[in-house]
């Protein structure tokens, strides 16, 4: 009977809800509707990495290798380097996002652009990595250890090469003065792509190069 | 950014060369909508327009076999015909057909005003068409895909210099498949971040109807299938055109690391073409037999199962490639498994039925078709976790006729359920009811007739994806009904548009609520206004609407409530005036030209990779690049619109 | 609504005009020999008898929720003022239990016989098994008797009573490098072919006779040709079968020896210099394998050309000049022509898009070749 009355109290048509659902209401998850799309990219891009990885770990050691092997061409020093920095432009990321937090627009710029440079730095490193490698004999249709070494971390590049074309883009806004504080969750999404390209590249650092065979 | 509604650009917007589009009617505003309902009708009419399109290459196969020796295909078109037909069915009917009801009723269900990301929505579905277009382009350019919907390696990754597979069909398949996947994937995470974060308030999950539950699974299983197959075709592409040797055996690549990849997407595949058919029989049933759906948390947490459990089954599409009875035994039993939730799921639909009001619409027809033909389905899928007699059955037509009872005597069942219940909240239109029942008979009749038999052919030693067979091993008959079985179901299909075509005229105007319905959808006028909800509804309850209509006694009958009695059509009349009142001030999100101009770059990627002509990137990266900054420049709606 | 009386008449005609083609297509099924349905060896009983209990099972199963569906559907139709408030049934907590758990139950009782039989079939088999290298090629099949050293195609001949272990390989050259699917399934079930692979198959049969094949995997364009027979024969025929494959040709390709060496006569000439047929195959070595099939012996064959052609003279000459209408070729393409440098998939026409380099053929050298051929037993 509480149900009959409980209903009966009720209009037909379905009650409005409180907050008119104009404004940018709450979340249900408490995360905005970009960085939770970001997130999910994210964890699909992830199983997307995870293929190449396995493929390259399935094949890094396979019978009737031709050509070079990991430990004929890696020169771990060089990448290590080349790691560390684009390491640091996670830092930078994060430095730039909590400049633009603060409405600092000239450090964020230096930061973003930094965080840029740092991973053109790295996208340099690797394309050098790239013609040494070539040019010790190591191609794409060499030896599977080839094809799966150059497709996964060439196409890890691509995905840092994206980010730079996209941070550029932040920086160009933000010299226009099109960017500002209010824009800060733009970055935040922005960074937490740049940061997944970074942390992909720690696990394949250490798959690929330092994992000893 | 944080949801659409909320605006204020804060430099002012400059004209980024196209002028932002306004008119949200006539026939320009299809191309720059961003209404989920609009997009999903052009989900939805793609998807139709491909099912044809794939049911007449089936027709094409189905008379090449009818008997021995057929020559109405030779055999490099038939091999292009099930290829393409899989391909179709799969990819660009399956999943569309999916997204479209997914676009138009997640947002209903759970009471939102519109999806999550309105302009990646539109991107998704025109690049699923534009993808289609550019597989389809495949019989003008070199050669239309022919290394099965399956492609296996190396037969699709041996380079064209080989002759192995004639032509560019695998490139196209290959460049198309990524296409696809990126128009599903961002479908995928539109559907996640709406359903999640979306909801009206009271709206909790274990509220949500079943439907929003299986599409929000199906969303995951596509954001994390996707991925897998992509890679998978990145591999091939390379092998066919520079040379890597991720599956050729000489260099010591491994011809089953692409089964094994592949498998990992298209497992979890079949579930994401099966389980938006199980979400719209689970709306249906209820609604038909007034009852409440039987045990709502068990059959989302079935369907919740099935989408895990649906992970680790693949290698059973695997089972004679020799990978050792310890591997085979652990995926034949993983596949066992399955078979639990999705018994317990058709026990709990037969429950709803039980004891009900049955009324026996077209929709519900279809509903109970769904039912009957996919339990056939799965219970050959168990035969098939057999592994000893999987080994004899696999690759044959015993095959074919177990994923067209799960494919066709689910998906197209429930879609076409969905089709008949919906169509009214759509269009604002009936179908008719009388052509409705005959095109489910002609369909249930059609579609055993060319199936069943397909069961026997296959177990006396038919295979699949021949194009001939001899006369003298007992196939002719068998398959000469089967061809009869195809026409019959084309018939059907042709009865469905004819009555879509008859009654967008004809049809008797749809009330709000026009089947006493159970969920929100059926709260708000048809078809709803733009911004479906003029107040965003509070939710207090599984079943909102039904329960503002109806509670229960004692005895747990139902009872009609006096105020919040079914409103009937004058009311509805009016309360529809109302709303377009009530419209005023909502900001909708402002149609935009971009998404599609990103979309329309894609394809001239895939040329640049079929091809290997990099000329062909100049006018993708230009259009893509222009799109991209000019979407991420606009605001998602403009100042100054609002109803 | 259509009327009541004419349409359960028009569907009871449907079905039985359905159940009577069904049935006539069983009875058509009596001599086919490539039905998994009548197992003539060990493997192929065994994955029988595992087969029916279960697939009665799932019949009654499935005929049990259709009942229901109907009987439900017909059973609680929905009669104005009679059961349009029907009970609210939410669920039923005990019954869902029950349809969990009773479905597992049947599955785990399914499940043992599974797996035990899982492992039966993957032992290895005895000392004594008859041993053979079966290469699956674009789009025939390759038979190497290790033992004695014959090497023959499309016709797999074994002895009955004795198992025949098989190892299955892919033909890796990259132009013919693509997975098979080897099938027998009077005799065993399916075993794939993969490129890179070495899979086994062990099967036997119970009586002599003819038990057809059929590759399973799709393979390129004429997947569905890519037939094969194995032929079973008591233990003393199959001895003398293998000692006639041992010996040398009928007629030799060559006289001569070294650099003297010339084809022996007109017919070789056209099969060794005319028309390079040795390019692909094999005439006078039982023993060697070739990119064709070895045609040492062909005359000891029933069937040829994918085990789908009669082997006679009209089949054979029609065969020789012009395969890919017999067989969709890869050839037929325009784009690969064939020489003796580029081989394409598959054999060659040579009156149509003749190999480069290479005269047309006329019906008269094609009828030499064919009865140079036809004796060689």
């Amino acid at each position: 009977m509480a149900a009959i009355e409980q209903a009966e109290r009720e209009l037909p048509a379905v009650p409005p809800a409180a907050d008119h659902g104009n404004g940018a209401h709450d979340t249900h998850t408490g995360v905005v509707n970009p960085k939770l799309g970001m997130w999910l990219f994210l964890s699909s891009d992830c199983l997307f990495f995870g293929a190449f990885i396995s493929t390259f770990l399935l094949y890094r050691d396979r019978g009737n290798q031709k050509g070079p092997t990991p430990a004929d061409v890696f020169n771990i020093p060089f990448t290590s380097v080349t790691s560390f920095i684009l390491l640091m432009s996670s830092l930078t990321m994060v430095l730039a996002l909590s400049s633009i937090q603060r409405g600092e627009m000239r450090r964020f710029r230096i930061w973003i652009m930094a965080t840029a440079l740092f991973g053109a730095t790295f996208i340099g490193g690797q394309i050098f990595e790239f013609t040494e490698f070539t040019r010790q004999g190591l191609n794409l249709d060499t030896s599977t250890f080839g094809s799966s070494f150059y497709v996964l971390t060439g196409l890890h590049g691509a995905h840092v090469t994206v980010g730079i074309v996209w941070l550029i883009s932040l920086w160009g806004l933000a010299m226009q003065g099109r960017m500002t504080q209010a824009d800060s969750e733009r970055i935040e999404v922005a960074g937490l792509y740049w940061h997944f390209v970074d942390v992909v590249w720690i696990v394949i650092f250490t798959v690929i190069y330092l994992i000893p065979k | 950014m944080s949801t659409f509604t909320e605006t204020a650009p804060l430099a002012p917007p400059r004209p980024l060369i196209l002028r932002r589009p306004k008119s949200t009617t006539g026939f320009s505003s299809w191309f720059t909508t961003v209404d989920h309902k609009k997009i999903a009708i052009m989900y939805g009419g793609t998807a139709l327009a491909f099912f044809v399109v794939g049911g007449i290459e089936a027709l094409l196969i189905r008379l090449q076999l009818a008997g021995p020796n057929g020559t109405v295909l030779t055999a490099s078109q038939y091999n292009t015909m099930f290829t393409m037909h899989g391909t179709t069915m799969v990819f660009l009917v399956g999943m569309p057909l999916a997204v479209a009801f997914g676009n138009y009723f997640i947002p209903l269900q759970i009471g939102a005003r519109d999806v999550a990301f309105p302009r990646l929505n539109m991107f998704g579905y025109w690049v699923v068409l534009f993808g289609g277009l550019f597989i389809y382009s495949g019989f003008l350019f070199g050669g239309a895909p022919n290394g099965g919907w399956f492609g296996y390696a190396p037969l699709t990754s041996s380079p064209l210099s080989t002759g192995t597979l004639p032509g560019h069909g695998p490139d196209f398949w290959v460049a198309g498949i990524v296409l696809l996947g990126i128009g599903s994937t961002s479908a995928a995470i539109n559907f996640i971040v709406t359903v999640l974060n979306m909801r009206a308030p009271g709206m909790t999950l274990m509220r949500m109807p079943v439907f929003t539950w299986m599409m929000l699974v199906v969303a995951f299983l596509t954001l994390f299938a996707m991925p897998i197959v992509t890679s998978a075709m990145i591999m091939v592409f390379f092998d066919r055109n520079f040379d890597t040797t991720f599956f050729l055996a000489s260099q010591g690549g491994d011809p089953l690391l692409y089964q094994h990849l592949f498998w990992l997407f298209g497992h979890p595949e079949v579930y994401i073409l099966i389980l938006p058919g199980m979400g719209i029989v689970s709306e249906v049933l209820p609604v038909y037999s007034r009852k409440p759906l039987f045990g709502y948390s068990v059959v989302v947490f079935s369907g919740i199962a099935i989408g895990f459990l649906g992970w680790g089954v693949w290698a059973h599409h695997m089972f004679a490639t020799g990978l050792g009875p310890v591997a085979i035994s652990a995926f034949g039993l993983s596949t066992m498994l399955i078979a639990i939730p999705t018994g317990v799921k058709i026990f709990n639909w037969l429950g709803t039925v039980y004891g009900g009001a049955v009324k026996l619409t077209t929709a519900m027809l279809f509903s109970l078709g769904f039912i009957a033909m996919f339990t056939l389905g799965g219970l050959s899928g168990v035969l098939h976790s057999i592994v000893p007699s999987d080994t004899q059955q696999t690759d044959t037509y015993f095959v074919v006729a177990h994923f067209h009872y799960v494919l066709f005597g689910g998906l197209i069942f429930g879609v076409f359920s969905g089709f008949f219940y919906w169509w009214p909240k759509i269009f604002g239109r009936m179908l008719d009811e009388r052509m409705g029942k005959l095109t489910f008979w002609a369909m249930l009749i059609g579609f055993n007739l060319t199936f069943f038999p397909m069961h026997i052919v296959g177990l006396v030693g038919m295979p699949r994806r021949t194009y001939t067979y001899e006369p003298g091993y007992g196939w002719d008959m068998l398959n000469l009904l089967e061809t009869i079985g195809a026409f019959v179901i084309a018939l059907a299909t042709l009865l469905f548009l004819v009555n879509v075509i008859y009654t967008a005229r004809r049809g008797p105007i749809a009330s709000s609520d026009p089947w006493d319905g159970r969920s929100l959808e059926w709260s708000i006028s048809s078809p709803p206004p733009e911004y479906n909800f003029a107040d965003v509804p509070r939710v207090e309850a599984r079943d909102d609407w039904w329960h503002r209509k109806y509670t229960e006694d004692a005895d747990g009958r139902l009872v009609h409530l006096p105020a919040g009695g079914a409103v009937d059509d004058a009311e509805a009349e009016v309360a529809i005036v109302d709303d377009a009142h009530a419209g005023h001030g909502i900001h909708m999100p402002s149609p935009s030209f971009y998404p599609l101009v990103v979309a329309a770059g894609l394809p001239f990627l895939g040329y640049a990779a079929v091809f290997l002509n990099p000329w062909f990137l100049v006018p993708g990266l230009v259009l893509i690049l222009f799109g991209v900054y000019a979407w991420g420049l606009e605001p998602g709606t403009e100042p100054g619109t609002e109803h | 609504m259509t009327p009541r009386s004419w349409r359960p008449r028009r569907l009871f005609l449907a079905t039985a005009v359905a159940v009577s083609l069904v049935l006539a297509g069983c009875s058509e099924v009596k001599n086919n020999r490539q039905n998994a349905l009548q197992p003539k060896g060990h493997d192929a009983k065994t994955i029988n008898n595992l087969f029916w209990p279960i697939a009665i099972i799932a019949i009654v199963v499935g005929i049990l929720i259709i009942v229901a569906t109907v009987y439900f559907a017909i059973r609680f139709r929905y009669r104005e003022g009679v059961n349009d408030n029907p009970k609210q049934i939410h669920g039923n907590t005990r019954l869902e239990l029950g349809w969990t758990i009773v479905p597992a139950l049947l599955l785990a009782v399914i499940a043992v016989p599974t797996i035990s039989t899982i492992f039966d079939l993957a032992d290895q088999p005895d000392a004594d098994a008859l041993q053979v290298t079966v290469v699956g090629k674009q789009w025939w099949w390759q038979f190497e008797y290790t033992d004695a050293k014959v090497v023959t195609a499309d016709e797999l001949v074994i002895p009955t009573g004795r198992k025949v272990h098989l190892e299955l390989k892919a033909c890796e050259d990259n132009i013919c490098n693509v997975i098979h699917s080897f099938w027998v399934p009077e005799l065993a079930g399916t075993v794939d072919v993969v490129p890179g692979r070495t899979n086994e198959l062990t099967l036997d049969a119970d009586k002599p006779g003819t038990y057809l094949g059929q590759c399973k995997e799709y393979c390129g364009l004429s997947h569905a040709n890519m037939r094969f027979r194995v032929i079973a024969m008591t233990r003393s025929d199959f001895e003398e079968w293998v000692s006639e494959q041992q010996q040398g040709p009928v007629q030799p390709l060559y006289a001569g020896e070294g650099a003297d060496q010339k084809p022996a006569g007109p017919a070789q000439e056209l099969i060794a210099t005319k028309y390079q047929c040795t390019s692909c195959h094999s005439f006078d070595n039982a023993a060697a394998p070739s990119y064709g099939p070895n045609l040492t012996h062909l005359a000891s064959r029933d069937y040829f050309a994918s085990a789908t052609y009669e082997l006679n003279k009209k089949n054979l000459v029609n065969w020789v000049m012009n395969a890919p209408s017999m067989i969709p070729m890869q050839t037929e393409s325009d784009k690969c022509r064939p020489s003796p440098v580029n081989g394409c998939i598959g054999m060659p026409s040579f009156i149509e898009n003749v190999p480069l380099g290479q005269p047309k053929m006329s019906r008269a050298d094609a009828e030499q070749i064919a009865d140079f051929l036809l004796e060689q037993k």
